[in-house]
């Protein structure tokens, strides 16, 4: 097992180097980033002094290698709306999301199990048929689309719940919603058909034979086997869920990396934008090393082997 | 065997509806099981064994299959009059069943114990903290070794054989009065295959429980059965003690089944076989369904089903030759 968590490290910390290199050369093909920062009214003389103290004259090569050096030491650069280190500003905002994601998560298990279960057992009829609607209009609505109706709906006509910002408890309602509705349609449809693979397998007619009752037969003996393809692509979800922050975020204008994300692109604040895509790719590999952990421990077939 | 049966299938009927048209699996099949007594049931592949099976237990995949027609009597009572309640409890207590693959019988993510304590618990008899005992005496019954530590393994640490035996431990937890084994050995290694007969055999002399056995090796009825009864195309086409039916096979079709068992004694130049296909089960042929593979057949062989005739004390057999000229 602890060698199986430290492989997958390794191959994390390459995929990050893949990721920066990425991030690091596709941003030297937007033009001179020294152009970004400087005023309107600056001379070349100017703009040849910083470029030289930008280390921006230097070959790309040994630019990256320097970025890469300083990505080490927790340097990804500094903002240039905020004037504050990119990385600080990260993780300032970081907690923000993360204390949106999991109620997310929950909302839409929450909603998925029952719906794929239920669709699964009574397949072919009307509540099979009804739970398919609500997937396909879960997934034809966009996610902004839904954030404003809801807003309209429960804040500008009943005034039951806040329209943005953090705060109470109240103020978690609205976006939760938002963002966890991304992801029941397409949980829905693989609970339900991996439900519907486990329910035709022979253990399950053996747990009938034995005198079970279909209850048992069904959240003992099912669910868990059907969970396992869910946890596989939980990791998928959860970066699902870390991306369409950034449109509940937005809409909500909830101060998480989601809105940072978005604001880093509006205004074309540069070194941030590099900062948030590397951070956000380790945040989904983290989350993905969790995943694979946990996975170990719902299928025994891996604990072991 | 003079007294009562213990089970008694009276003109069963289990038939499947797929989306068009009807297959009837099971189409009139009637039998008797006493205590302590072993049936072999034998047929090809898709001749409705396994979903006679099934009907048992009333527990025919849903919702393409239905019993439509017949009775089943268990100690006086007819299985198919009871409420899914009632027969929750007549499953792995009265009738039990061992299927054929071990590989996919068990649970994959809950342990052997788990498994099997939630089998014993269903019977209610026991305090909980007794459980964990009595699935290891189960174990140790079904000659599992180690069978303390075997509790806490989950089934891909277990060969086939030993998780073969996992699942007869599991069916000898309600103490049933029926066991049917469907082909429990078919997946197995050939070395082992006796092993487990013999382990099955061991059982029933313990418990003087029925074993209803499906099969289609007549190698296996040979060694494990009293009596036998031969299907063909939903229908028993003749049934008896095995040593009469082995002997003098009324039936042309189990006369052909018996010659198709290769002899070890004498050389053997080429395989004998049955002409033709079984019939497709959706449209079975007017009159005996074995006519168009019968070397026998006459013209009312396409016409009428032949009825059940005696052929000697307690084998029968369903074909025209039996009737008087």
């Amino acid at each position: 097992m602890q060698r199986y968590i430290v492989q997958r490290f390794v191959q994390g910390l390459f995929l990050l180097v893949l990721v920066a290199a990425v991030v690091f050369f596709l941003g030297r093909l937007t033009g001179n980033p020294a152009d970004l920062m400087l005023p309107e009214d600056a001379t070349p003389e100017d703009r040849a002094a910083l470029i030289r103290t930008l280390g921006l004259d230097r070959p790309y090569h040994e630019q990256f290698l320097i970025f890469i050096a300083n990505a080490l030491r927790g340097d990804l650069g500094e903002s240039i709306r905020y004037r504050r280190p990119a990385v600080a500003l990260f993780f300032s905002r970081l907690p923000n999301t993360l204390k949106l994601v999991p109620p997310a998560m929950a909302v839409a298990l929450a909603m998925a199990i029952p719906l794929g279960v239920l669709s699964a057992v009574y397949r072919g009829t009307l509540l099979d048929r009804l739970a398919g609607v609500i997937a396909v209009l879960g997934l034809a609505t966009p996610n902004f689309w839904l954030g404003i109706l809801l807003i309209y709906i429960f804040s500008v006509q009943l005034g039951w719940l806040p329209s943005a910002r953090m705060g109470g408890i109240r103020h978690y309602i609205l976006p939760t919603i938002t963002l966890g509705t991304f992801l029941v349609a397409g949980l829905m449809r693989l609970i339900r058909s991996s439900m519907l693979e486990v329910l035709d397998s022979e253990f399950v007619k053996l747990a009938r034979i034995k005198g079970l009752s279909e209850t048992a037969v069904i959240w003992r003996h099912c669910l868990r086997n059907a969970l396992i393809p869910v946890l596989t692509l939980a990791g998928v979800f959860l970066a699902a869920l870390v991306t369409g922050a950034i449109v509940t975020e937005t809409v909500f204008a909830w101060p998480g990396i989601g809105r940072l994300t978005f604001e880093a692109v509006i205004f074309r604040d540069y070194p941030l934008l590099q900062a948030v895509v590397i951070l956000d790719a380790v945040l989904v590999l983290f989350i993905n090393l969790v995943v694979d952990v946990l996975y170990a421990y719902i299928d025994p077939r891996i604990r072991y082997t | 065997m003079s007294q009562a049966p213990l089970l008694e299938v009276r003109d069963l009927h289990t038939y499947l509806f797929p989306r068009r048209g009807v297959i009837r699996a099971v189409d009139g099949v009637s039998f008797t099981l006493h205590r302590g007594e072993t049936l072999g049931l034998v047929g090809e592949s898709g001749c409705g064994k396994t979903m006679t099976a099934l009907s048992l237990l009333r527990l025919v995949p849903q919702p393409v299959a239905r019993i439509v027609k017949g009775e089943i009597w268990l100690e006086g009572e007819d299985l198919l009059q009871k409420s899914e309640r009632e027969m929750r409890r007549i499953r792995g207590r009265k009738i039990a069943m061992i299927l054929q693959d071990p590989q996919t019988s068990l649970n994959p993510v809950l342990t052997v114990g788990t498994q099997l304590i939630e089998a014993l618990a269903l019977q209610g008899r026991e305090a909980s903290s007794r459980l964990v005992a009595r699935a290891v005496e189960l174990l140790q019954r079904v000659r599992v070794a180690d069978a303390a530590r075997r509790l806490r393994h989950y089934p891909h640490q277990l060969s086939g054989g030993m998780k073969q035996r996992v699942v007869g431990a599991i069916a000898m937890a309600g103490n049933p009065q029926v066991l049917i084994a469907d082909e429990p050995t078919t997946a197995l290694d050939v070395t082992i295959q006796l092993q487990y007969l013999n382990l099955l055999k061991e059982l029933q002399a313990q418990t003087a429980m029925a074993l209803l056995f499906i099969t289609h090796d007549f190698g296996v009825v040979a060694h494990t059965c009293d009596r036998v009864a031969v299907m063909y195309a939903g229908r028993i086409v003749e049934s008896g003690p095995v040593r009469a039916v082995f002997n003098r096979p009324a039936h042309p079709y189990t006369q052909a089944l018996i010659a198709a068992v290769p002899s070890l004694d004498e050389p053997v130049e080429r395989l004998d076989t049955i002409e033709g296909q079984p019939p497709a089960p959706e449209a079975f042929p007017a009159g005996c369904r074995f006519h168009p593979r019968c070397p026998y057949a006459e013209p009312r062989c396409h016409q009428d089903y032949p009825p059940t005739l005696p052929v000697a004390d307690g084998h029968t057999a369903a074909c025209w030759r039996l009737a008087a000229p």
